[in-house]
């Protein structure tokens, strides 16, 4: 069993489910962005997705894309985001997997982007432009070193589901609405139907669900459709502010407590 | 049919044209792509389908378009003879009716309501306008904010035809932005709408589709030419942005070995200044709005910013066709200065009479580097892809002032 999957199994045996942070690596900027990441850790992160800056990226909303831009100002690249996963794994032991865009990663080489990333301590990789149908050659060469996270969304079929299921390892990522990332104001009853549905199929890996969630409210209404749930734009909005650290740790300790099974 | 010792017959089943092509979108979006490509397989060979389209291709878009004998210009090179296949004559002014109105079949049997588009010139904004008015669909166009502000006119039409214009506003704020808004939009509202793609680049099957219903330009060019002077040309010529006039053109030609395949790319301020949209001259593999293709980029894999005084070539990517072609060694490509199109621009004005559009314009502008090796007996092709009247604006900025003294 992978790491990660071990790690979310860990915690559900103790009555939580598993939170995942996303961060864009290099924001708000450079110097700050692993204290950042360390007080995520420090406020109830189990998991850190960190996000490779990619100007652009088909599946994020506006408040990533701006996060991206920003760190992008100051070049932020693939090694950067390899040395800030190492600098957090030396001081915090946290499960990290990268999100990056199929252009960049293609760019330094897919092959050596999963070494490299394996070697500083990320457990897993997410490439959201890259589904069933290039994952063989798009990880042509590759090992298994590193879980490779598929995503479901509401209109994948229920055997498109089972495939990526079975080749992914870690987790499967379950987008939760139609759309690209960024806090959603409500959620109807064909968003929980969907969740239902795939979780009931996703039957090899632990599934975490991500997209539109921002507050312990949304947490509670999913976490009985999910061993974990994936939080980034409602914390990356907040990282922009003056007492950014401050007030996404104040959230992140929300979204922690409600990740409680009662 | 000719005899073809090259075997070309690309997309392959996954969507590749060799190495290039391919599928790379959010989950979200596969499920819509199968049934796209289901639709399309299946209408494709409809007789009542190819009925439907060709009337709407005759009695709407005003097709066959002539080939038209450049005798004044030909006699200007005095070197082998000049036609132009007049895409500048189709409804609303360039090919890319061609494409939106075979599209705009393809919504309707998917049952799709909601119509969306990207643009740089704005001339596929104003194609997919005109198909969504004449079938009563509605249309939301994605533009960048600086095409919004070089091609006001087209904006204006779009807006005419009923059709809401979206400022983009991300990135360059240019096509490849108003694509990738227009996928975004799609992703979120995969559902309801269909995404009438202006070129053929994208996810497959749109570069398929798209040159599918472009090549009647080169099908009709081939019979025009071998009635005229029957004979198959000897070079074909074309701009290429995301490059479906092109491809369009070229499809038909493909197999026939001795016929050479020229695409013009924009060089913009000269392809030694940073400032330029030559994908496949400069450009290296890269994976970008869902395709596998050359691309313009920086050594971290970040698109790059280009420029072209057309903003119908501005375009850091380039349809995976043409990459294909260009590997295979079958078309070759070449690039022309925002100084040279305008030259060419002029040129074509005053010896013919006819006002292409500055995409269209780097095309004709590369007769000066090709015709001193051509020979008498030999014909050369320029696809006509589109007229210039949009492009005034920014012809007078450039210009006005040597008009006026």
């Amino acid at each position: 069993m992978s790491k990660i999957a071990e790690h979310i199994e860990a915690l559900n045996k103790k009555g939580r489910k598993a939170l995942t942070i996303f961060l864009t690596a290099g924001y708000p900027n450079k110097n700050s962005f692993t204290d950042a990441a360390k007080a995520a850790v420090d406020s109830g992160a189990d998991i850190l997705e960190i996000g490779v800056p990619f100007g652009d990226s088909l599946a994020d909303g506006p408040v990533i894309q701006s996060s991206y831009y920003k760190a992008l100002e100051e070049n932020i690249n693939i090694k950067d985001v390899l040395k800030f996963v190492e600098e957090i794994k030396s001081e915090k032991n946290i499960s990290i997997v990268i999100m990056g865009s199929s252009n960049p990663i293609n760019n330094y080489g897919t092959k050596n982007f999963i070494n490299d990333a394996k070697n500083s301590g990320a457990e897993g990789i997410i490439v959201p432009d890259v589904t069933l149908e290039e994952y063989d050659d798009f990880f042509a060469g590759t090992n298994k070193s590193i879980d490779k996270i598929l995503l479901t969304t509401p209109t994948s079929s229920e055997d498109r589901i089972r495939s990526i299921d079975k080749m992914s390892s870690g987790f499967v990522y379950c987008v939760s609405v139609l759309g690209t990332t960024g806090v959603r104001s409500k959620f109807d009853e064909t968003v929980i139907k969907n969740l239902a549905r795939t979780y009931s199929i996703v039957k090899k890996n632990k599934l975490q669900i991500g997209f539109g969630i921002s507050s312990g409210e949304d947490v509670r209404r999913f976490k009985n459709y999910c061993d974990g749930v994936i939080v980034g734009s409602a914390v990356v909005k907040l990282l922009n502010e003056k007492n950014g650290i401050e007030l996404s740790s104040k959230l992140i300790s929300e979204l922690s407590n409600a990740c409680l099974i009662e | 049919m000719q005899n073809s010792k090259v075997k070309y017959n690309y997309p392959d089943n996954n969507g590749k044209f060799a190495d290039y092509g391919g599928r790379f979108v959010p989950e979200t979006l596969m499920s819509a792509l199968f049934e796209l490509e289901d639709t399309y397989s299946k209408l494709k060979n409809d007789p009542n389908f190819i009925a439907e389209l060709n009337k709407l291709q005759k009695e709407y878009n005003g097709r066959a378009t002539p080939l038209t004998f450049a005798d004044r210009l030909t006699g200007y090179y005095g070197k082998a003879k000049i036609y132009m296949k007049r895409e500048d004559l189709c409804h609303t002014g360039a090919h890319k009716l061609n494409n939106a109105l075979g599209q705009i079949l393809l919504a309707k049997k998917l049952g799709k309501k909601r119509i969306i588009a990207e643009t740089g010139a704005g001339q596929h904004g104003v194609a997919t306008a005109t198909v969504c008015a004449k079938f009563g669909l509605k249309c939301i166009v994605y533009m960048g904010e600086v095409d919004v502000k070089r091609q006001e006119l087209n904006v204006f039409r779009m807006k005419m035809l009923g059709a809401e214009v979206i400022p983009v506003s991300s990135g360059s704020r240019t096509l490849k932005d108003a694509t990738n808004e227009a996928i975004r939009d799609w992703i979120t509202n995969v559902e309801t709408t269909h995404y009438i793609i202006g070129s053929v680049v994208g996810p497959h099957p749109y570069p398929m589709i798209v040159r599918d219903f472009q090549s009647v330009i080169g099908k009709e060019a081939k019979e025009q030419i071998i009635a005229a002077e029957n004979k198959l040309p000897d070079y074909l010529i074309a701009c290429v942005g995301g490059g479906s006039n092109a491809i369009g053109f070229f499809h038909e030609f493909v197999n026939d070995e001795s016929v050479k395949l020229i695409g013009i790319e924009a060089a913009g301020f000269g392809i030694d200044s940073g400032k330029h949209c030559a994908t496949l001259t400069l450009g290296s593999e890269g994976i970008f709005q869902g395709m596998k293709t050359y691309l313009l980029q920086d050594g971290n894999g970040q698109v790059s910013d280009v420029h072209s005084i057309s903003a119908g070539l501005d375009y850091p990517g380039v349809g995976p066709e043409h990459s294909c072609l260009k590997d295979l060694k079958r078309a070759e490509y070449y690039s022309i200065t925002d100084d040279e199109a305008l030259d060419a621009t002029l040129l074509l004005s005053k010896y013919e009479g006819i006002l292409p559009a500055l995409e269209t314009a780097h095309a004709f502008a590369y007769l000066n580097y090709l015709m001193p090796k051509t020979k008498k007996d030999e014909i050369v092709i320029v696809n006509t892809s589109g007229r210039g009247d949009k492009d005034l604006n920014t012809i007078i900025e450039k210009l006005g002032k040597d008009f006026n003294e």
